[in-house]
């Protein structure tokens, strides 16, 4: 197996393009599991962590924030959680310390697991994750059409991802996950949800209950139909109820060794409704504070 | 041949006899990493040896061609069944299991055929191209079919009841109150944390070295020598760097072939499994399925208790008959009760073959028993606590075996002391994430959590029982050395992480202090000294403690003598002059006798042990997520030899114990494994074990060495009901089956 070191960007963008089936790696985190247990033996490694751009984050002339595929998530949660709190929540609940410190979300999206704790934040915030190749330049696609069935994203063989864009938080975000131990678990769901009062919505992205992260679309629409942003009332339970429904239809779970269909489908509708709540009283405290 | 060096890694400390917390001489290289565990073993000219497993359940095999693997580059043999030299079958009770499957496989990751090549991927990949022509046959998945229904095929020709154990005593089994239920124990894993490995070396006289982490070098030997065609002096152990064992390595993996494939290419052979080939290359410990009704007087005295235990052994016999045998007479519990009527069953199926582990049938037999107490607990009116004591052993009680219990049970007072402990304060809302159900996930901020408390006890039999020559040999020498007398203790005992090393220290600079020994290095353990048993049914302490202790003083007898007839000389004077003194012993405890085969009666243990628990937990109950808030046990250990070690092998026993309640199941479906890794078979984490209180009692044993009591397994049977119990109370649910799942709590 060949062992690929760019030094900058447009050398990883060479490589690829030259050697297709090189596999990217920059954690390692997945790519060594996969190797470990003989998934694939691929004919390359590309190993990404010489190059300094993808290890940096900074903020666009827009305002929104470009973190780097290589930023670890114990930097996401160190240096971004009052940014991106729903992100930083998710990178907090993924595997052990040593796994924060390698783990990238560059290399969650390259995994692109229905299980990936970045995936709900980022549907849930609104990102787009930008891609590259030698050949066409830079694409931005927006997460929810970047997970395109199980481990299987919308890269092209010569394309590398270099960043996400997303949002900086204009609301309370919370993320949450269902796990059979209290740490180092691969999610049996996982739901976040972001509220953008400015644009009077809430996001939401879904993990782990359906081949793909996925947003519930329904349950978004029905909150910014009901929503009263103006108002500093908790929310009414049955308002809680329905989104919570409305989450857990959103979903199509399977039954595996992690959890049962049935139960996945109801651990969404209390994770939806709790978060919601959060939320939501977060966002009142900030109001009357305001008032 | 390098000692262990057994001082304190600070430096030499006197005083580190029995009752000191010794610092355990490998505890640092452990912590640090730079221990050497078996798979770090290496010879330059060493070869990699790996193994083509059955994928499937139970299949013919109709032909075998090793010519695409021999063909491939750095291959040096492709061996089956046809190449073992001696008997193809081992067994640790009966010698049914085919080093390589023969003409049929019976369960999934049955090895099949071994490769040994000159680097370990090349092994692999030449294993995974050998062509195995399978033709599938039903598998027999379920235990109860393949004990009850005669229409089932058989696993083996002997029928697939590999033991079924009675219990009978009294002729009532009527009573004013009644209960009963139906419970499950899922399939835990051992789970230890260094995969099975080893490496053979051939030697010059046609013989073979064999560096090993097993838990008893003697049984390996005299299975493996046969099947090599060898006398057994021509093969010899080592123990090598144990990363655990909990029973996991009572049986042999990979030890004929690595010396069939050393033999065969003439060049050492090292083994190591991966952790998804060690989930198939290991026992587990048995599913169960238990049918129990408990009777008892309106004030909650146990009139009668009959129960139907189903173990379900899987493909081949390990060590089933004993676990039937424990779970039959343990089958009750440490309680009082006049009339029984317990069947105790093991049966083949061709699920993955079960054997030891820690607690050893006394766990399964456990959760239901404390499950039904429960039970009986609410239909009499009376706490969990006070059913407990009303019916609890004490000294001079009788096992349902008839056996008298002859040193000190005082379960009653256990109980009440464990019940005055103070209850943790409840978690607030606000409180730390880890704090709560879910931990960091942050699936509750104190929505939908309910706090349970539960009670747990559990009684064991330490050492072999049912008539077995227990027993355990131990070398002694005293020599002079320029710093003084000095000690070198030869045995055979596997050091497991368990801490033998560091108590056979300290036995041995307790016995010989008057000799000047302060200075003691242990011989690595081998076959060259004579057996130590098993480091398992938690019997070391007690069988090579007590021959370490017996091989001492015969040494100190002998001193004694010479001191008597040179008073002038000092102990270093006299060791330097006399010495070296060396004496060999052999320990035995008392002898047990086997049940009878149709009552169950018969005084089959040696010794028992109690543990009880109190579990507080905190339950998500929407979610089904628990949060153990903290464990408190009350053991009796008879004699504290290493309070350190000792609280280390509690708070082990009760994570075991917590896993097992929780999470720690190996799924089987058709006869297949579905979670095997530590990504999906989940063993509870620093975030999962909550801060212990603990009690330990020592009210001796005048049989045993010290009047210590084995402490290894009891608090890994109690911790689960405790828990179950709290969850129960948490929730309002039966819950009749461990692991719970979340599902179990959440929609029922
Ligand atoms: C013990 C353990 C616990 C874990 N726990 C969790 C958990 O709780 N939650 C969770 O979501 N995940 C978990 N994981 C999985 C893993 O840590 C995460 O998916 C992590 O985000 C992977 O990041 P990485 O940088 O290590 O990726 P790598 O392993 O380096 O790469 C992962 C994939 O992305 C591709 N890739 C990487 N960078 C790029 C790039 N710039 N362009 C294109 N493709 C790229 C790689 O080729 C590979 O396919 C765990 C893993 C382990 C070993």
């Amino acid at each position: 197996m060949e062992f690929l070191r760019p030094q900058t960007w447009a050398e990883a963008l060479a490589a690829k393009a030259e050697l297709p089936g090189a596999v990217p790696i920059q954690g390692g985190t997945d790519v060594m599991v996969e190797i470990n247990f003989d998934v694939r033996r691929p004919p390359a490694l590309l190993d990404l962590t010489r190059v300094a751009e993808l290890a940096r984050w900074s903020a666009e002339p827009d305002g929104r924030l470009r973190v780097g595929a290589g930023v670890p998530y114990a930097r996401v949660i160190s240096e971004l959680a009052d940014r991106l709190p729903g992100l930083a929540q998710a990178a907090r609940t993924v595997g052990s310390p040593q796994i924060r410190n390698r783990g990238t979300v560059g290399g969650n999206l390259g995994a692109a697991s229905p299980a990936g704790d970045s995936h709900p934040p980022l549907l849930a915030c609104g990102a787009v994750i930008e891609v590259e190749s030698a050949a066409r330049g830079v694409r931005a696609v927006p997460a929810e059409e970047f997970y395109l069935g199980v481990k299987r994203n919308a890269l092209e063989p010569d394309e590398l991802i270099k960043a996400f864009v997303t949002p900086v938080a204009g609301g309370p975000q919370y993320f949450s996950k269902v796990g059979t131990r209290n740490a180092m678990v691969i999610a049996v769901c996982s739901f976040c949800v972001a509220l953008h009062p400015a644009e009077r919505r809430a996001g939401t992205g879904i993990g782990s209950a359906a081949p793909v992260p996925l947003r519930a679309l329904a349950a978004e629409e029905f909150l910014a139909a009901e929503l009263d942003w103006a108002g500093t009332a908790p929310l009414a339970p049955a308002l809680l109820t329905r989104f919570g429904e409305l989450v857990g239809a959103a979903a199509a779970p399977i039954d595996d060794v992690r959890g049962t269909a049935a139960y996945r489908r109801h651990a969404l509708s209390v994770l939806a409704r709790r978060t919601l709540t959060w939320a939501w009283n977060d966002h009142r405290k900030a109001a009357e504070r305001c008032a | 041949m390098t000692g262990i060096d057994t001082r304190a890694a600070e430096g030499a400390r006197s005083a580190q006899g029995i009752g000191q917390s010794a610092p355990r001489p490998d505890g640092v290289l452990k912590v640090t990493g730079e221990f050497a565990y078996s798979s770090d073993l290496w010879l330059d000219d060493m070869v990699w040896g790996a193994t083509l497993r059955s994928p499937h359940p139970s299949a013919l095999i109709r032909s075998i061609d090793v010519g695409p693997a021999l063909a491939m580059p750095g291959v040096l043999a492709v061996l089956t069944h046809e190449d073992v030299p001696g008997d193809p079958f081992y067994g640790l009770e009966r010698r049914h299991q085919p080093v390589l499957a023969v003409d049929r496989v019976r369960y999934q990751g049955e090895p099949v055929a071994l490769v040994a090549a000159d680097h370990p991927e090349r092994a692999r990949r030449a294993a995974a191209a050998i062509v195995v022509d399978y033709e599938v046959t039903e598998a027999v998945t379920d235990a109860r079919r393949a004990a009850f229904d005669p229409a089932c095929p058989r696993v083996h020709e002997e029928g697939n009841v590999l033991r079924h154990q009675p219990v009978r005593t009294g002729s009532v089994f009527e009573a004013p109150v009644v209960v009963s239920g139906e419970y499950e124990v899922g399939m835990q894993d051992q789970a230890f944390l260094g995969p099975e490995s080893g490496l053979a070396v051939p030697a010059e006289d046609g013989g073979v070295d064999l560096y090993i982490a097993t838990q008893w070098l003697h049984v390996d030997r005299d299975q493996i020598a046969p099947c090599l065609g060898l006398p057994a002096e021509k093969v010899r152990l080592t123990l090598a760097g144990v990363g655990g064992a909990f029973g996991a390595r009572e049986d042999l993996s990979m030890q004929v072939h690595a010396c069939m494939l050393a033999l065969r290419t003439g060049r050492p052979v090292k083994i190591v499994y991966g952790r998804e080939e060690s989930f198939f290359g290991h026992v587990h410990r048995h599913p169960a399925r238990m049918r129990y009704e408990h009777g008892a007087t309106r004030d909650g005295r146990l009139v009668y208790v009959k129960a139907e235990i189903l173990l379900d052994g899987g493909a081949y016999c390990s060590s089933s008959p004993a676990v039937v045998g424990n779970a039959a007479s343990l089958g009750v519990g440490p309680y009082e009760v006049g009339n029984v009527a317990v069947d105790a069953y093991g049966v083949y199926t061709n699920n993955p073959p079960c054997g030891a582990m820690r607690g050893f049938g006394a766990v399964q037999a456990c959760f239901a028993y404390e499950s039904q107490m429960d039970l009986l607990a609410e239909a009499c009116g009376l706490s969990p606590v006070e059913i407990r004591r009303r019916n609890a052993v004490s000294q001079g009680s009788h096992l349902i075996t008839g056996q008298l219990i002859d040193a000190p049970a005082p379960l009653a007072d256990m109980l009440t002391e464990l019940e005055s402990f103070p209850l943790p304060a409840t978690t607030g809302t606000g409180s730390d994430l880890r704090d709560l159900p879910g931990g960091v996930s942050q699936t509750t901020r104190g929505e939908g959590v309910r706090r349970g408390v539960g009670y747990g006890v559990g009684i064991k039999n330490i050492c072999f029982s049912e008539g077995f020559d227990d027993y355990s040999t131990a070398r002694v020498r005293v020599e002079a050395t320029p710093d003084g007398p000095h000690a070198l203790v030869h045995t055979a005992a596997a050091e497991v992480g368990q801490g033998l090393v560091t108590v056979q220290a300290q036995i041995a600079r307790t016995e010989l202090a008057e000799l000047g020994v302060e200075e003691v290095t242990l011989v690595p353990a081998d076959t060259s000294v004579g057996s130590a048993g098993s480091s398992s049914a938690s019997r070391q302490s007690y069988m090579t403690g007590g021959a370490v202790k017996t091989a001492c003083e015969a040494v100190r007898e002998r001193f004694r003598e010479l001191a008597a007839g040179h008073p002038g000389l000092s102990p270093a004077e006299l060791v330097e002059r006399f010495g070296p003194l060396e004496e060999t012993r052999e320990y035995r405890h008392r002898p047990t006798r086997p049940m009878d085969p149709l009552t169950g009666q018969g005084d089959s243990h040696t010794q028992l042990a109690l543990c009880v628990h109190r579990a507080v937990v905190d339950v998500d109950v929407e979610l089904g997520l628990v949060k153990v808030v903290e464990l408190a046990a009350v053991q009796d250990v008879g004699r504290v030899l290493n309070l350190l070690a000792l609280e280390g092998q509690i708070h082990g026993g009760s994570a075991q114990g917590l896993g097992l309640a929780l999470m720690e199941e190996v799924q089987v479906v058709d006869g297949r494994v579905r979670n095997p890794s530590f990504t999906d078979y989940l063993i509870p984490t620093i975030l999962d074990m909550p801060p212990m209180r603990m009690s330990i009692l020592e009210n001796a044993d005048p049989a045993a060495p010290y009047g210590l009591r084995g402490a290894g397994e009891p608090p890994t049977l109690s911790s689960t009901p405790a828990i179950a119990a709290a969850v129960r109370a948490a929730t309002g649910r039966p819950l009749p089956r461990v692991p719970i799942r979340p599902q179990d709590i959440a929609l029922p």
